[in-house]
Order: structure tokens, then sequence, then C-alpha cells
């Protein structure tokens, strides 16, 4: 059954004539996903060929989901751009919104989280600056790369984009029922917590690997929810144990603030709410491996 | 991108919030002159302040009182080239003596965990709040901001209200909160913090100090260059950044590149564990080159690592996702070339560790090319290993 993402999943693209766009709907199409649109108010009526493969262009989101029956769309647009496009998903009530695009002004993106809010939360968020969410041999939205590995059991939810294609690979024996990448932002949609709590009640998942790093409390927050409401085993991995404070580590968010937001901090919060810590990202995969 | 005090000062009087007049200085004759005219209009008391993008300057006295212009000049020069925690004084801001009758505490900043943004008010100010909000949690106020209403008048009144300022201070520091929540969001900052915000003698609400934090992510609709400072800080991050790196230094031996920030983030723990066992050899440096992995990136990558003097080996770890292994590999091939061609030293060994899309061309590739340099190992922790070896046998 997956979360957030199955085989039905109706999949429209936001910039999918741009050329990060265009690039990773041909490997979504590939990857056999269900790519129904794209989004583009200047090219409506149009059809983009990819690889043989006639791709209609609508007018808005909400067209793409009137006629073409879509649920998830996956946002490339320019940072300039996002918050209009992640709003114009909102007010066409799609179920899913995967935002790829890395460097929206933080303002652009508390403020759709806001909008998105005061609209009830119908539309769930994925992201910004995240790889996308895969339920592989099923559907793809965004760019993780859809051959590291194979349908299985495990579930994944991380915040970094390499390490959750590290993870997949570590795994690629046993499989993913989805990956889940949230992004490394200070503020995004989906969180930790979220996808934990899909996973959970997910019937084709059995185990659950969390991966985090510096910066904020999520990881944290996310421990009280597992020792509170995950029956599933969860192995974690933390990274940044060797960042310095005051230093931005690559993701906005990843900044070790005085004594807050600390891996060792966090590990120690997890492993407290029953979740094993690996210390590398390969030590974590024999913990996962274990479950099986 | 942290502003200078007198930088987020000049932009609070732009949005109308009351702040001292002042003017900045970087030698102390200019001090003096900007004293001179400060006397001249019936002002002779002046604060020199250090101009630092660190906290506690105060008590590393980097902020004292003249009387007189000659004292605001002997002033400047003692602060002038003080280093505060690692930061090199440049530049001194001179102000007017404010009449202090109370001081408080505001800012407005982002709430991560509740993805939206927080306004933070005290009326015991100019002190570090987090003691504050330890030893008398009931004087500090929280209060939550919707980004879609902002900060009108009523919302102000209340922050102020929960606060517990005066009544004497409320109007005032309410209508420079507006005022600041208008720069908050006008100019994208993630935080705006007024710390002391004073009442003066004579009853008025002025921001006696300003910290402000802008997103850099919305440079597109603001001119960030103009306040841009000359950067400071380590060299080899100064270089990094003019290539457009992210790089930050560190206190190791081992050099790291890698793809991705999460991955690099683990790369260095990694290398640090395997380190303890090989004589303390620590991560040198974090550099992300991203999910592409060009030659031309990984070029300046290794120009920059390589010309770090601690660093006695360098660790390239790549995942190959998108881009394929076999372009790294070719990558990192020219991009040694590359470095020879300008005359750089590439003679300390790279340990190279290849994964996941097309791993095996991607090796077979620098395992033809046999660069002296270059040598492979297929796992990361194994690679970190042999990273760290080759470091501490230096």
């Amino acid at each position: 059954m997956a979360i957030f993402l199955t085989k039905d999943s109706r999949v429209l693209v936001q910039g999918m004539t741009g050329a990060e766009g265009t690039k990773h709907t041909r490997r979504m199409l590939a990857s056999g996903t269900t790519i129904v649109g794209g989004v583009n108010p200047r090219k409506a009526g149009q059809n983009v060929d990819f690889d043989g493969t006639q791709v209609p262009v609508f007018g808005s989101v909400a067209d793409g989901m009137a006629q073409a029956g879509a649920d998830v769309t996956v946002i490339f647009v320019p940072p300039k751009f996002a918050k209009d496009a992640i709003i114009e998903a909102v007010d066409a009530g799609i179920g899913l919104a995967v935002v790829i695009t890395e460097g929206i002004p933080v303002h652009d993106t508390a403020y759709a989280w806001a909008y998105a809010s005061r609209k009830g939360n119908a539309t769930r968020i994925v992201g910004p600056n995240c790889p996308g969410v895969i339920s592989p041999g099923q559907s793809n939205a965004g760019i993780i790369p859809s051959d590291i590995t194979k349908p299985g059991r495990i579930g994944l939810v991380s915040k970094s984009g390499t390490l959750t294609y590290q993870m997949m690979y570590e795994l690629r024996d046993i499989g993913f029922s989805t990956c889940v990448g949230i992004g490394g932002d200070p503020v995004i949609g989906t969180t930790h917590i979220d996808a934990l709590a899909a996973f959970e009640a997910d019937p084709e998942t059995d185990a659950i690997v969390m991966i985090g790093e510096i910066g904020g409390d999520a990881e944290e927050r996310a421990a009280e929810y597992i020792q509170a409401k995950v029956s599933k085993p969860v192995v974690g991995y933390v990274a940044g144990f060797t960042a310095p404070e005051g230093k931005t580590m690559g993701h906005a968010g990843a900044i070790v603030s005085g004594s807050s937001g600390t891996a060792s901090a966090k590990k120690e919060a997890l492993e407290a709410a029953g979740v094993r810590v690996g210390k590398t990202p390969s030590e974590t995969a024999e913990l996962a491996r274990a479950q099986f | 991108m942290d502003l200078f005090e007198y930088q987020a000062k000049e932009l609070f009087a732009q949005y109308g919030v009351p702040v001292p007049q002042g003017k900045v200085a970087s030698t102390a004759e200019e001090a003096r002159a900007i004293a001179e005219e400060f006397a001249a209009a019936g002002k002779p008391r002046v604060v020199v302040k250090a101009q630092v993008k660190t906290g506690g300057r105060g008590k590393a006295g980097g902020v004292k009182v003249a009387d007189d212009a000659a004292d605001a000049e002997e002033k400047a020069a003692q602060i002038l080239g003080m280093d505060i925690k690692g930061h090199t004084v440049h530049r001194v801001l001179i102000e007017e003596a404010s009449d202090i009758a109370e001081e408080y505490y505001f800012s407005f900043l982002l709430d991560r965990a509740n993805r939206t943004f927080l306004s933070i008010c005290s009326a015991e100010g100019g002190v570090e709040i987090e003691e504050v909000a330890a030893t008398n949690p009931d004087a500090v106020a929280k209060v939550a901001i919707d980004p879609l209403t902002g900060t009108p008048d009523s919302v102000a009144t209340d922050i102020v209200a929960q606060g517990k300022l005066p009544e004497s201070a409320a109007a005032g520091a309410a209508t420079a909160i507006t005022k600041l929540w208008d720069v908050f969001v006008q100019r994208d900052a993630t935080l705006v913090e007024v710390n002391p915000m004073i009442l003066t003698g004579d009853g008025r609400v002025v921001a006696l100090d300003g910290k402000v934090t802008l997103d850099e992510n919305a440079d597109f609709r603001h001119d960030l260059e103009s306040l841009a400072s000359a950067a400071e800080g380590d060299p080899l991050e100064v270089r990094a950044k003019e290539k457009g790196l992210n790089y930050v230094k560190l206190d190791g031996q081992v050099g790291i590149i890698g793809n991705g920030a999460g991955l690099v983030m683990s790369t260095l723990d990694v290398v640090a564990y395997a380190g303890e066992e090989r004589g303390g050899v620590k991560p040198a440096n974090f550099l992300d080159i991203g999910g592409g992995a060009s030659a031309e990136v990984m070029a300046n990558g290794l120009e920059i690592v390589l010309g770090d003097p601690d660093v006695h080996s360098v660790f390239v770890n790549v995942f190959g996702g998108i881009t394929a292994c076999d372009e790294v590999a070719n990558g990192i091939v020219q991009a040694l070339e590359m470095l020879e061609g300008r005359g750089e030293d590439v003679s300390k060994p790279l340990v190279v560790r290849l994964d996941g899309n097309n791993a095996e061309l991607g090796r077979s590739i620098l395992t033809d090319r046999s660069h002296p340099a270059v040598r492979q190992v297929d796992t990361m922790d194994g690679a970190a290993a042999r990273a760290a070896e080759l470091a501490a046998q230096k």
C-alpha cells in the first residue's frame, strides 16, 4: 500500500516545461509514474513529448485535477514563484504537493504553510528543498533515483537527499515501502512525526528508518512521538556529531545554536524512546537489517 | 546573513523605529570627528560601541562611554583592533548617550517547531534573555505571530501587555513593534532583536541595540550586496565563498569533499570516529559540492581543500544518485589534471569512495587512469578509516 504515494497516484508537474522539471519528468515517467500533465498557464493546451509519451500542459492545478484526475503535484518552479505555486496547489485542494525547489525564502514557506493550515491542511505538503517521495515499484514524485532499491517493507523518512539514497542503497536487498525526503529547510510541511504516523498505520511497512541531522528539535519531538504512538521497530541515524556551533552545514536548517540542535541531544532523545541509533549509515543499516 | 548593529539600526530608522543618533568610524580620528559633531549639537557624551557580529561585547570591554571628543578618540583607539570571541573590531559606532530609565527586551524570530513566527517580549531587558527565561520564565512572554495576518496594532498591544511592560512605555513600544514587524517581513529577516529596547527619562521608547539576520534565499528581491561586509574569518572560507562553494573550515587534518549536505555531515562524523583510533586525526572541513558534482566544481573544491596546509589526506565521498559515478570519476580525473595545469600541488593522497549509480564503471575509470594520488575504497566506513590512517602517518 505504501504511504502518501501509490501505483494509483496521478501526478502533475508544476514547472514541467523548465529545465529541471523536464529532466525529472522524463525520469519519473521512465520509473513508471503516472504523469498526467504539467502546469504552465502560458503553455496550456500544448503537449510535451517525452520519448514518445505525450504529456498535456494544463493552465492550472485545478484544471489538471478536473481534466486528468490528478491527485499529486510535484513542484519544480524557481524559488521566486514557489510560494504562489504552493498556494495554487492548496487552493485547488490537491491531496499531495511535493516541493522540490531549493532556496525558497523562509517567509514564503511560512506564509504558504500558514495558508495551507488555514485551509484545513487538506493538501499534504512535502518539502521544500527535498528529494521527494518514492514508493518503489509504484510511483516516484520527485528526484530520488528509482533504480537504487526495490519494493520492500522498510519505511524511510529523512531530512537529507544523498543520505536517503545511501540508506536505500545499503538496504536495497530488503527494499522499501516508501521513502520520504522531508527536506532540510527550517520550515517544512510534512515532518518526521507525520511520516512515522503514516508508516505506523501502513500494513505494508514492518520497520522504520528515520534519518535526522543537527538543527531544530524535530528529532526530539519525533522521539516523544515514537515513545507514545509507534509500535513498529524504529532505527535512527543522526548526522552532524562533529558540527561546530554557529556554522551552517549546507542545509539552511542545519545549524547548532548554543546547546540546542546538537546531534548528541537528538541521539539521546531517540535512544530514550527505544530507538536504536547507528553511529554510521552502514551501522544503522545493519540495525535495520536485524529487524528482518 | 547577520548585520552589524549600525546596519540594523539604519534599517530600523528607515522603517520609523526610534534609534539613537550615531555614525560609524573605522579610525580613532573619525571617532573624534563624529564626537565633535555631537558636542557641537550639545551632546558631548557619546557611547563608543564595537561593531562585531557576536554577543558579549559589553563584557569584553567593547562598549565604552566617552565624556568628550578627546575621550571618544581614546576609547575608540582602545576598542578598534580588539579581538572579541575571534572577531576583530574594524569599526565602532559613535552614538549619542541615552538617558536610560528602563530596559526591556523584544524580538521577532522564526519558530521552526511550529512552522511560524514568534515574538518574545520582556520587561527585563538589557541582559541575556535566555538567562531571564531560565530563572524567571513568567517574565518572558512568547506570542506566536500568524504569517497571514502579521502584527497589527492590536497584536502589538497584546505582546506588550503580556511582556508586562509598564503603562508609561506601552504605547511607544507597541508602535515600535509594528514597525519592527515591517522590517522583519519586508526585509525577509529571520531574526529582529532589540535588547535593550529602552524607555528614556523623557518617556520615549528607543531601540538601543539591534540584531538582524536576513535570509539569503530572499536575495532575488533585496539588495543584500550593499549590506554585505567584506567577508571576514578564515581565508579558505572566504575563497570558497568567492567560488560559490559550500565550505566550512574545521580544525582537523582529513579534507572532506562529498555530495549532499547530509552525506557530508555524516562523512565528517565517520572520519572523526575513524580518527579516534588513529592518533586523533579529525575532519579538516565541510565541503558539499552538490548533487551534480561536475568536474569544474570538483576542481574548485579540490583546490580549496588541497590548499589547506593542515590537510594531510583527502576523502572524496560521492554517492551517485542522479549523477552517475562514471561522470564523477571522469570529473575527479579532469579536476586533478586541471589543477596540475594550474600548477597546483596534487600530491596529497586522495581516498575516493564511489557508490550508487554506475559505481562499477566509475571505479574502473579511476583504476584505469591510475593517478598516483588516488586510491579507492569501496565502502564509506573503510574509506574513512583509510583517509584517517593516511593523515595520521604524515
